[in-house]
């Protein structure tokens, strides 16, 4: 780490006001992605016929382009942004660990466990009861996960939460492993619900989605006090007044409807929610009110633009928004982990 | 960062010195590692003895030692060298988990952090999901050079990790950061990749990436021998000197350690080790991340041990291939689903007594 002095933690107005100028900035660049996920792709509109066709109606074609792929898919966009990047910073906050993500408490896996045991002794294909399973099954591993990690009448510690959701979640990989490995057909189906997308999906999932992701934000934001009180360790937390087991049982009932709604809608989308909170943390440090926010916005910004880019990467289809979130997030984000001054949790 | 490893040692050890050399000696540590090393040689031989055909001990003793033939064909052609490339594989994999979570000072880090095993998926997914159907390598010759491909991509790509983490010294925890991000892009190629292929092609490579043993014989365990034989009496000096590291970077200097060097020594071998374990067997899911923590429960260590880590990661194959074989049949089930079965349940099993007593 580059050994230039630490900026003064006091809050001055200098300071507030780069805050506020990141946060404008932040709500701009996510409603550029917006715009421009409803704007492009593989039929490119003009903004005046979707304005048109959002209002009024444009003619037959527009109409359907608007109305039934591209909103949709923004609004899917922006709300697994919003989710995974505040299960993100949620789950690293928590474990207090930097390779937290939000599929360390079992979620991505068990979801997927619930799918792929729904598809193989149910035979249930169609994708809005996928869903559903994938919501039950990222429910049940955390409940599973936190029963493991708790010391009797104290709750989990980081350490513990820590390990016991990756065990889950090796145990939950391996078992839909085999299971798809014992049976074609399933494998068939499961192997294009585990790249995360953005389209494909049943788009009667977004009300649903909108409610629990809100319930979500507004657990996380909630937590965040909490959060700054758990980073400088649980004693100290409780000294402070804070109620620890509770803090840690609301940070995980957030994760895990924000995640596990949008493992549902979505798929397994890995990365977003790993690394948008060390970004985030790089341009706003680590006070958790700020964070939180942030993070939300970015992850948006984030899944929309990849989306976006996916669809011109490979022509004359298009790119799942999980590989270009590998392609073109990773190199960026490497590059930021290179250049600029990370802080530890 | 979790304070893992940073548990306060204050017992004094009894110590065995010879002039200037001093060895602590660790009671509890080495009579684990005698009874992993036991129980490693029974599972082995119980390996050997089970099957379609079934041995009696003493009839793998004869044929072992060499007094009958009879069976000289199942023991040595069959089954010992499936059985030999998994314990060396899975000893290699959890020896270099075992170094990587000390470096990291992270409980949750493995070799898959360094790159190796998501890059010697990647360039075997390559090879096997899209050889089919893109003509870029016929099937027979993508089989026999898997092992190869495999090879070269993990190193590949953990050259890639140490490379971009570098800047003017290796920070451990950039070195995770940039580790994390290699690591996802390339597990994300990959998933794309097996979208990509035929389904029967994409079975195989399913098979590869979870870790498999079938199909093995005595020049798959010839590399992994030579770098185990090799690579392992240096990990186990190197994490001598990385010991000191638990006390933070800092301090770690401050006691005269040479960090960069020692660091950089101990990266390598792991990711040689790796390299080597997953090109034998694939990457055999989860033992290089549950072995360590294991092995650090079992013998209550401040940090990962790699003997013992290297003796519980072979344990854990030979078990799992154990029950691959006799449960599932002779060919389906690669090993690597049972280890991650095996590996979770037994972790959480030790986390759940861990917290009754209290201790994490």
């Amino acid at each position: 780490m580059s050994p230039e002095p630490r900026p003064p933690t006091v809050r001055t107005d200098r300071g507030r006001g780069r805050t506020a100028g990141i946060l404008a900035l932040l709500v701009a660049a996510v409603a550029l992605a917006a715009t421009a996920s409803v704007l492009v792709g593989a039929r490119t509109l003009d903004p005046a016929t979707v304005w048109q066709a959002l209002t009024s109606g444009a003619g037959a074609e527009a109409d359907t382009i608007v109305h039934e792929i591209r909103v949709p898919r923004t609004v899917l966009g922006l709300l697994a942004g919003i989710a995974l990047g505040l299960g993100g910073t949620l789950m690293q906050g928590h474990t207090r660990n930097p390779l937290g993500d939000p599929s360390i408490l079992g979620v991505t896996f068990g979801a997927a466990l619930a799918v792929v045991a729904a598809i193989h002794f149910l035979g249930v294909t169609a994708l809005h009861a996928q869903a559903w399973f994938a919501f039950a099954g990222a429910g049940a591993a955390v409940v599973f996960v936190h029963a493991v990690a708790s010391v009797p009448g104290r709750g989990p510690t980081p350490l513990t939460l820590a390990l016991a959701g990756t065990a889950v979640s090796w145990l939950a990989y391996s078992v839909t492993s085999g299971l798809v490995l014992l049976d074609q057909s399933t494998m068939e189906s499961f192997r294009f619900w585990r790249v995360g997308s953005l389209v494909g999906r049943d788009p009667s999932i977004i009300g649903p989605m909108a409610v629990v992701v809100l319930i979500g934000a507004v657990l996380a934001l909630a937590n965040a006090r909490a959060l700054n009180a758990l980073a400088l360790g649980e004693d100290i937390a409780r000294g402070l007044g804070f109620r620890v087991a509770r803090a840690r049982l609301v940070g995980m009932l957030a994760v895990t409807l924000l995640t596990g709604i949008t493992v549902a809608a979505c798929g397994p989308i890995a990365f977003v929610g790993l690394v948008v909170p060390h970004l985030a943390r790089s341009l706003v440090g680590s006070d958790h009110r700020l964070l939180l926010p942030c993070s939300a916005l970015m992850g948006a910004a984030l899944l929309m633009v990849a989306d976006v880019a996916g669809r011109f990467l490979a022509p004359p289809g298009e790119l799942q928004v999980g590989v270009v979130l590998a392609l073109i997030g990773v190199p960026f984000f490497i590059h930021v982990v290179r250049r600029r001054r990370l802080f530890a949790l | 960062m979790t304070p893992t490893f940073d548990r306060p040692v204050l017992h004094t050890r009894r110590a065995f010195t010879a002039g200037p050399v001093a060895l602590r000696l660790r009671p509890r540590l080495i009579g684990t590692c005698t009874a992993a090393a036991l129980v490693l040689v029974a599972l082995v031989g119980l390996n050997l003895s089970l099957g379609t055909v079934v041995l009696s001990p003493a009839t793998v003793w004869a044929n072992v030692v060499g007094l009958t033939y009879d069976d000289h064909f199942t023991v040595w052609q069959v089954r010992m060298p499936r059985i030999v490339v998994g314990v060396l594989a899975g000893a290699a994999l959890a020896a270099a988990g075992a170094i990587t979570q000390t470096i990291m000072r992270n409980p949750l880090a493995s070799p898959d952090l360094l790159g190796v095993t998501h890059g010697a998926s990647a360039g075997v997914v390559a090879v096997l999901a899209l050889g089919g159907s893109y003509g870029a390598v016929s099937g027979p010759l993508a089989q026999i050079g898997a092992p190869a491909v495999a090879l070269l991509g993990g190193l590949a790509a953990g050259a890639l990790c140490y490379g971009l983490a570098w800047r003017s010294g290796i920070d451990g925890f950039r070195l995770l950061l940039v580790g994390v991000g290699i690591s996802t892009a390339l597990m994300n190629v990959t998933i794309w990749m097996l979208t990509l292929g035929e389904v029967d092609d994409t079975g195989r490579a399913m098979v590869w990436i979870a870790g498999s043993l079938n199909m093995r014989s005595w020049t798959d365990a010839l590399p992994v021998a030579v770098a185990l034989v090799l690579l392992l009496p240096l990990a186990l000096v190197a994490a001598r000197t990385l010991d000191a590291l638990s006390f933070g970077e800092d301090v770690t200097r401050a006691l005269g350690v040479r960090l960069e060097t020692a660091r950089t020594a101990a990266l390598v071998l792991a990711i040689l080790l790796a390299a080597a374990g997953t090109s034998a067997a694939g990457p055999i899911l989860f033992v290089s991340l549950a072995a360590p923590q294991i092995a650090l429960r079992l013998a209550s260590t401040p940090r990962p041990p790699v003997l013992l880590s290297a003796l519980v990661g072979a344990g854990l194959v030979a078990t799992a291939d154990l029950i691959a074989r006799t449960f599932f049949g002779s060919a389906q089930m690669p090993v690597g689903i049972v280890t991650g079965c095996l590996g979770a349940l037994y972790l959480i099993h030790l986390l759940v007594r861990g917290n009754r007593k209290g201790q994490a």
